[in-house]
């Protein structure tokens, strides 16, 4: 049985169709992670699986019960909130308690809930004070408190993070994901940003405009996006899009690249059956920044890198890594490159290109090719 | 050069400080003037008014005049002072402010954190309520007040000013609580509280600044009203606005200016002790949620 099954889920306000029809399923234990641009209906899912926004149609299951008609008390779930939503005039110790003391929790067994829960998240000397005069950590930290003293069977969390500096971002992070391996529980968690959503989940759905454009592992999504616009979203920096001709070599097919004054055609290794219907036609070559890197001499001579030398307009260090920009086919690209390997602006070097997990775009309908 | 301009510009900022001050001690002096006139006369004897200066010091200070407005200063036929009317108005005011602070606690709570269809509308219905005159509702009060069986009691006073103060406490609590995140109540939602519980436990806790307002505009409305009191009660259970105007026009040959001024002090005492109890939360709470930040 499924700890949250989603099937055929749509909104609509007002005439306009929010949510397009969702199905998702997860596994008891499972993280899931719904990731996307605002407005992508995202968070309006997240409210309608806590029963804070009605269901058009369509059927949610949590565990083995349909919960649409059911009040967010009776659903057994928690939720963390993006504004944490402490309740201002209690104490951290009265607003982890007060879910339990309206289920009616007798006195001592919530003074033990508390107690525990406040070992688990290192609260426990925050207990006697207001939230505002908590920081946005421990804000956030007493938020997910709340939430797991009732011990529910599903977890929400509304863009838990976003609140954050970017330290304590990545540090809550962390410590959400090591409280999930503890307790086990199935978590829906709704973010933004890409990084979260590739750390955290077990299952990533992207969405974009009230639908899910692709469900599936992190790994998954990120080596084979279903289209243009999921290879676009996940990873940082972004997928390299190239818009390039299709060309015979040899027996199979490739991509012809313009770059400086020079012109090279790579064939796309397994590209030979999906790409010969677009011969002689534009598509939109995807290359990940990570896959165009300095030459290095151990892979010369296997068939899935090519190497070209191409001029550098612009080089961006991160630190470990130099990013640098070549133009190819009138596009800037970014490469990601050892920085002892790295060229200065205005020369030219030496850049290997591993195909094997390039992918192949429709320009018109955006939809992946091969 | 530099040290010049910088000089320059003290001195000009100065002397527009100067001018500032020296006009907002003038507005001061035009405002307090009055109030000193009636403590000054209150405290004179008959014959010192009519011999002295409007603005003299009282030469010997007398409380006598109090006295009398308090204890036994004729309004029309009876000669018992103000002190009966007094306590007739603490005996409706307070319980008007109280329960129409509590209804537009409760209306702006269900208008913002329960949109219902049509809450907006029934919002905007209401916001009318703030814009008509006191005169239009007199009549179909009086019909109304005769028909619930309360017309001349302190019950039938107390309902009126519910009834007409509501608008305007629902206005100052629903503009307060469309400030407060919705996400508080989703959470509470989610923890298990219900429409009533999330009000008490989470929503009035929050509200005290709004509450304070609400106090101070519905006690000066409600205690310095005239008209309600002149409509709707009668005889011995007349609030003290309305006794206040009967004893300044009750003239038994001498106009005692002394004890009219004293009666109007003690008639404006109440507000004036509120205002300076709970001022300052009075400005801040107007303003609240009026700028974001």
């Amino acid at each position: 049985m499924g700890a949250l099954s989603i099937r055929n889920v749509r909104k609509s306000y007002h005439g306009n169709e929010i949510l397009k029809g969702i199905d998702l399923e997860i596994d008891k234990g499972e993280f899931l992670i719904l990731v996307g641009p605002s407005g992508c209906g995202k968070s309006t899912l997240l409210s309608m699986i806590a029963g804070l926004d009605s269901v058009t149609s369509g059927e949610i299951r949590i565990g083995d019960q349909v919960v649409n008609d059911l009040s967010p008390k009776d659903r057994d779930i928690a939720m963390v909130f993006q504004s944490y939503a402490l309740y201002p005039n209690m104490t951290v110790r009265e607003n982890i308690s007060f879910g339990l003391q309206i289920r009616k929790v007798p006195a001592a067994e919530q003074a033990r809930i508390v107690e525990r829960v406040a070992n688990t998240l290192q609260i426990g000397h925050l207990l006697d004070r207001k939230p505002s005069q908590l920081s946005g950590g421990q804000r956030q930290r007493v938020a997910m408190g709340r939430a797991i003293s009732r011990e529910p069977s599903l977890f929400l969390f509304d863009e838990p993070l976003s609140n954050l500096d970017a330290k304590l971002r990545v540090e809550m992070r962390t410590e959400i994901k090591l409280l999930h391996q503890r307790m086990g529980t199935s978590i829906v968690y709704v973010t933004h940003d890409q990084i979260e959503a590739m750390t955290l989940g077990d299952k990533i759905a992207v969405m974009k405009a009230g639908e899910v454009q692709q469900f599936g592992t992190p790994q998954e999504i990120y080596d084979n996006p279903a289209n243009l616009f999921v290879a676009g979203f996940m990873g940082s920096p972004s997928m390299n899009f190239i818009p390039a001709k299709v060309e015979a070599v040899g027996s199979g097919y490739g991509v012809k690249l313009e770059s400086g004054q020079r012109t090279h055609v790579f064939p796309v290794p397994g590209g030979d059956g999906k790409l010969k219907a677009w011969e002689g036609r534009e598509v939109l070559f995807g290359i990940r920044p990570e896959q165009i890197t300095h030459k290095s001499e151990s892979r010369l001579g296997l068939p899935q890198f090519q190497t070209a030398e191409m001029p550098i307009r612009l080089t961006e260090p991160t630190g470990p890594d130099t990013m640098v920009l070549v133009p190819i086919n009138g596009k800037d690209v970014v490469c990601r490159v050892h920085p002892a390997h790295a060229g200065q602006p205005g020369e030219s070097m030496e850049l290997m290109f591993d195909l094997s997990k390039s992918v192949f775009f429709d320009p018109a309908s955006e939809q992946r090719i091969a | 050069m530099a040290d010049m301009s910088v000089a320059h510009t003290a001195g000009a900022s100065k002397f527009g400080r100067f001018i500032i001050y020296g006009l907002l001690a003038l507005v001061c002096l035009y405002y307090l003037m009055p109030l000193f006139v009636m403590l000054s006369t209150s405290l004179k004897s008959l014959d010192e008014i009519r011999a002295g200066n409007l603005l003299s010091l009282p030469g010997e200070f007398r409380t006598d005049a109090w006295v009398k407005a308090w204890d036994s200063a004729c309004t029309g036929v009876q000669c018992e002072g103000l002190k009966g009317f007094f306590w007739n108005s603490v005996s409706f005011v307070v319980p008007a402010v109280v329960i129409s602070t509590m209804i537009g606690a409760f209306n702006g709570y269900a208008l913002t954190m329960y949109r219902f269809r049509g809450s907006d509308l029934v919002f905007g219905m209401l916001m009318i309520g703030c814009f008509i005159p006191f005169q239009v509702v007199l009549l179909p009060m009086a019909q109304t007040l005769g028909a619930l069986g309360i017309a001349n009691s302190t019950v039938g006073l107390v309902f009126v000013h519910v009834v007409y103060g509501a608008a305007f406490t629902t206005l100052f609590f629903r503009n307060y609580y469309v400030t407060i995140p919705d996400e508080l109540v989703k959470a509470a939602k989610i923890d298990g509280a219900g429409f009533l519980r999330i009000f008490f436990s989470i929503i009035l806790p929050l509200s005290v600044p709004i509450i304070v307002v609400s106090v101070i505009w519905q006690f000066t409305q409600v205690w310095n009203d005239f008209l309600f009191g002149v409509v709707f009660s009668s005889g011995d259970r007349q609030p003290i606005t309305v006794a206040l105007n009967n004893l300044v026009n009750t003239s038994t040959g001498v106009k005692e200016y002394n004890v009219d001024m004293a009666a109007a002090i003690i008639a404006a005492l109440p507000t004036l002790l509120v205002y300076i109890v709970a001022g300052k939360y009075f400005v801040r709470g107007l303003t609240a949620g009026a700028v974001k930040g």
